[in-house]
């Protein structure tokens, strides 16, 4: 049996086209620097704060950070405000949910909240390293680069989706999400 | 304003969208991946569509600038790819991580922890990357009407006619 359109989705999505639009006006107007919607720069940022608590020396002599500046900027107060957001909006509606494992991790690799931690650092640290390596995430390059229509863009959300279908097949084989 | 407020309020609204969309849960993320359930895919379409059309209005107006990623070959497959396969392990990207977070899915907690030393990680291998992977292959900062030397407005109808194209082939399908 066919399913209704869930519009959901769209119009969320194309709200946030409008609210992109909008920040890319007001950053420039108020700003006077364009400031584009992205995530994986902030987390750069809050390493070097983590490293600075132990070897402030370290991270002012390391070219990366000295490059992408450890500051609480713009992005930084971005991805606080989605935390913010995405609480308030979940409250609002009632879909706020406790969980510790996610239900399609615990039908292919069990209860244990230890596996499920080992997973979300080890493929945290891949994922992130490949992001600054890309320099930027499905964030940056997929909304932000696609709306410039950035030729840098298409190409990390081909590689990013591709790869991420290729690995999330052998990963959760013959499991899943129900349609 | 201050660029801090102008971020958290820009923050909360993006919050608000991608928790309304649906898109920051685990089962959506990998759902998509799996090809079995493209809710992601339709907000993130639905968004660049929108996006594309009033970016392009704003610079023709004069009214802002493009930040144009350079196009680094090498950089972006292989950083594309560790990023493709630490996503389908993680569930998560970077700024649904934190919005996972809020919606009360603690576990991604653990994706940030990872995320934060995979940053401190790369900023102790930058400077053997620098004039190696991420020098190799710059094509600079270039965007498809650049390349393809046409007007961004040949490009944004063809475009959002893919789009749409796309949506349809997904509610048909049932994805």
């Amino acid at each position: 049996m066919r399913k209704s359109v869930e519009w959901r989705p769209y119009v969320a999505g194309a709200l946030l086209g409008v609210l992109a639009t909008l920040s890319v006006w007001a950053s420039t107007a108020v700003l006077g620097k364009t400031q584009y919607l992205g995530a994986s720069t902030t987390f750069v940022r809050a390493a070097g704060m983590v490293e600075q608590t132990v070897a402030p020396e370290h991270v002012d002599r390391s070219p990366y950070f000295l490059k992408e500046k450890v500051k609480v900027d713009w992005q930084f107060m971005l991805i606080v405000g989605v935390f913010i957001g995405a609480l308030a909006s979940s409250l609002a509606d009632g879909s706020f949910k406790l969980e510790t494992i996610p239900p399609v991790w615990r039908e292919r690799f069990g209860n244990s909240a230890a596996r499920r931690a080992v997973g979300g650092v080890l493929g945290g640290v891949l994922a992130m390293f490949g992001a600054r390596m890309a320099d930027g995430c499905p964030s940056g390059h997929g909304l932000s680069g696609l709306m410039q229509l950035s030729v840098s863009g298409f190409l990390a959300l081909a590689f990013f989706f591709g790869i991420g279908a290729l690995v999330a097949a052998v990963v959760y084989r013959g499991k899943g999400v129900r349609p | 304003m201050s660029e801090q407020w102008l971020g958290l309020i820009t923050g909360v609204f993006f919050g608000i969208l991608l928790q309304q969309g649906r898109v920051l849960r685990f089962e959506k993320q990998v759902g998509a991946m799996l090809l079995k359930d493209m809710t992601i895919m339709k907000f993130m379409l639905s968004a660049i569509l929108v996006g594309m059309i009033g970016i392009h209005l704003l610079v023709g107006l004069g009214l802002a600038q493009f930040s144009l990623k350079a196009t680094q070959l090498w950089a972006i497959v292989i950083g594309g790819t560790l990023f493709g396969a630490g996503w389908a392990v993680m569930g998560f990207c970077p700024g649904t991580a934190v919005g996972a977070l809020g919606e009360g899915r603690v576990h991604a907690v653990w994706a940030i922890v990872g995320m934060v030393a995979g940053a401190g990680l790369f900023a102790e291998a930058y400077p053997a990357l620098q004039n190696t992977v991420l020098a190799a292959g710059n094509l600079g900062k270039i965007s498809l009407p650049g390349v393809l030397g046409v007007s961004p407005w040949a490009v944004i109808p063809a475009l959002a006619a893919v789009f749409i194209l796309v949506f349809v082939f997904f509610e048909k399908k049932g994805l």
